[in-house]
């Protein structure tokens, strides 16, 4: 399993009697960029927070970076930078001052190159000229570049972030998903958890999808796309007649409007479904085959729309 | 991917700033402050007031009386006055800041994911409690010291066995007070640092051990009670007085000492059972 960053089996917690996370096997490879998705509520924090050994899992077990947690812990951590249910410092010490605390905490962290580091994380995440500023004054978006920073400090094989743009502008949006795409460049594996779809969908290799505490669906992103099933899109003035058509063809979830009618492909072949149009005397205006959106395809996943807190 | 170095040596980084965290904050400084300032305020009242005012009630040998003799006494009388509560509350800020302040500040679980050991933070949490404990009665004796001497002038020091000794060899005495309630203030400590690990809210430590402190004290004072006497915590704290006989007798300090080490030994244990498999969901 060495070639796996994070790999979980039958991952559980129960708090009390609700299950919180539910036999969850995650499988990230080295290299990825794993979009962790689900609702608020979905379990994902809480999973993280068992990955990195913060609370014990009721049952299951996991590795990171190859080493089984917690028992190699003091192994496996120093190479993880994680970010988890946003940033936590102390507010009346200064950012840079807060990242060397965490320095001097780490053992395996050289003593000498202490202020470089500090210097480095900060400005890689654009905060050097706050770097002497009282966290208390940081704004919500400069706490959580800080919280970016402390992840950065020393290199890492993993980066656990949760939920890192929350709380930044689209400015600063934009520059975490240029740094996840540095860092990956870089070699790093990222385990990245959101519940912004077109965050995964610009950056993530591969998806793995939280709904109530069970993962239930872990894939490349191209393929989960490409196994969720496409959508035909017929434009016509004549909707009533079209939908007909495409129920009796075997269509799925046929919708129409005004001038478009769009229902599930599924195994029909796009040409049979144009000449049946054609044969039965619908005019059609336009046709097409659209892949579903990564919303789609998490609607399909769990049944219901992203916001929902499961 | 590449290999891990870690230093097998030991490393006093955390622990520095850990130090440093405690002194840099403008709250434990203000608390220390009030601390010095309380052998102050008693100098200047006795100088103010008419003698024979000094008389006072409670257990433990009584210092206020001979100050207008020597400034040495201002140290003890403050020391005296501040054990039942200022040093108390002054140590259970720094215990409830320990593992619940971090809790609170949501610092806790970026230090267990850097990684720190359970064991390891809990150790240098503890030691910063116990260098708070050594420094508050110090920072006391020391104030009190300045503000005697300028006030009263020093001279030799009349023993509480009536025997006369030296000014240098009653400061020596005063740092033996000052360690002992060292001692007992670290135990008072311990018991805070296993409060801390049970909460989130640093306050509800602090008050928590504060009232402890003080309900010790009053139990102390029951007659009633006195089976339950020998393992109060608080009860042997005024045996300081015994640094001011001549000669010395530790055999008078040592159950004091053994209390103190007692319950350091049960609550360091407790903070760690709680401690070392919990969740932290902070």
């Amino acid at each position: 399993m060495t070639d796996l960053a994070v790999a979980s089996q039958g991952l559980t917690k129960r708090f009390g009697s609700q299950v919180a996370v539910d036999a969850v096997d995650l499988v990230v490879p080295r290299g990825a960029v794993y979009g962790f998705l689900g609702p608020n509520g979905s379990g994902k924090t809480t999973t993280i927070r068992m990955l990195l050994g913060l609370i014990s899992p009721t049952a299951g077990r996991h590795e990171l970076l190859g080493r089984g947690m917690p028992d190699r812990a003091a192994e496996a951590l120093p190479r993880v930078g994680a970010l988890v249910e946003g940033p936590g410092f102390h507010p009346y010490l200064s950012g840079a001052d807060n990242l060397r605390r965490i320095d001097a905490c780490d053992r395996t962290a050289e003593a000498r190159t202490s202020a470089a580091r500090t210097a480095a994380a900060l400005d890689r995440v654009g905060l050097s000229a706050a770097a002497g500023k009282r966290y208390r004054t940081y704004s919500l978006g400069m706490k959580q570049r800080l919280a970016i920073a402390a992840a950065l400090l020393v290199p890492r094989d993993l980066l656990i972030l949760d939920e890192p743009t929350n709380g930044l502008d689209p400015q600063g949006t934009r520059e975490v998903r240029t740094l996840v795409g540095a860092l990956a460049a870089e070699g790093a594996t990222v385990l990245l958890s959101t519940h912004l779809l077109a965050e995964v969908e610009q950056v993530c290799t591969h998806v793995g999808v939280m709904h109530r505490g069970k993962l239930v669906a872990q894939e490349q992103l191209g393929k989960l796309r490409e196994d969720a099933t496409p959508q035909a899109v017929v434009l016509t003035d004549q909707p009533q007649a079209a939908a007909d058509v495409l129920r009796k063809l075997g269509l799925t979830e046929v919708t129409g409007s005004a001038a478009e009618v769009t229902g599930k492909i599924g195994a029909v072949a796009p040409e049979k479904v144009v000449a049946a149009l054609v044969h039965d005397g619908v005019p059609v205006r336009g046709f097409s085959l659209q892949a579903p959106s990564l919303e789609d395809v998490f609607v399909q996943l769990t049944g219901q729309g992203f916001d929902v807190s499961g | 991917m590449s290999q891990v170095d870690v230093r097998p040596a030991f490393s006093l980084r955390f622990l520095r700033s850990e130090l440093r965290l405690i002194a840099v904050r403008r709250r434990n400084q203000a608390g220390l402050a009030a601390l010095a300032a309380v052998p102050i305020v008693l100098a200047i009242a006795m100088k103010v007031a008419a003698p024979g005012t000094g008389e006072r009630r409670g257990g433990g040998p009584d210092f206020f009386a001979q100050i207008l003799g020597n400034g040495f006494f201002v140290a003890l009388a403050a020391l005296g006055a501040e054990l039942t509560l200022f040093l108390p509350i002054a140590i259970a800020m720094l215990a409830g800041d320990a593992v619940a302040g971090e809790a609170n500040q949501g610092t806790l679980r970026y230090l267990l994911t850097v990684p720190v050991g359970r064991v390891r933070l809990l150790a240098v949490k503890y030691a910063g409690i116990v260098a708070g404990a050594f420094l508050a009665p110090l920072v006391v004796a020391g104030t009190g010291i300045i503000a005697g001497l300028i006030l009263f002038g020093g001279g030799d020091v009349t023993t509480l066995s009536g025997t006369q000794i030296g000014f240098g060899e009653a400061l020596l005495r005063l740092l033996g007070v000052c360690l002992y309630l060292g001692l007992c203030l670290a135990a008072l400590g311990a018991v805070g640092l296993f409060l801390s690990t049970l909460t989130e809210q640093p306050m509800g430590a602090t008050i928590a051990l504060a009232m402890l402190s003080v309900a010790s004290a009053v139990l102390g004072q029951v007659p009633q009670l006195d089976w339950l006497h020998p393992y109060l915590l608080t009860q042997h704290w005024t045996d300081f007085g015994e640094f001011l006989r001549d000669p010395v007798s530790l055999g008078a300090l040592r159950p004091g000492v053994l209390v103190a080490l007692s319950y350091m030994v049960v609550f360091l244990s407790a903070a760690w059972a709680r401690f070392a498999g919990k969740d932290i969901t902070s």
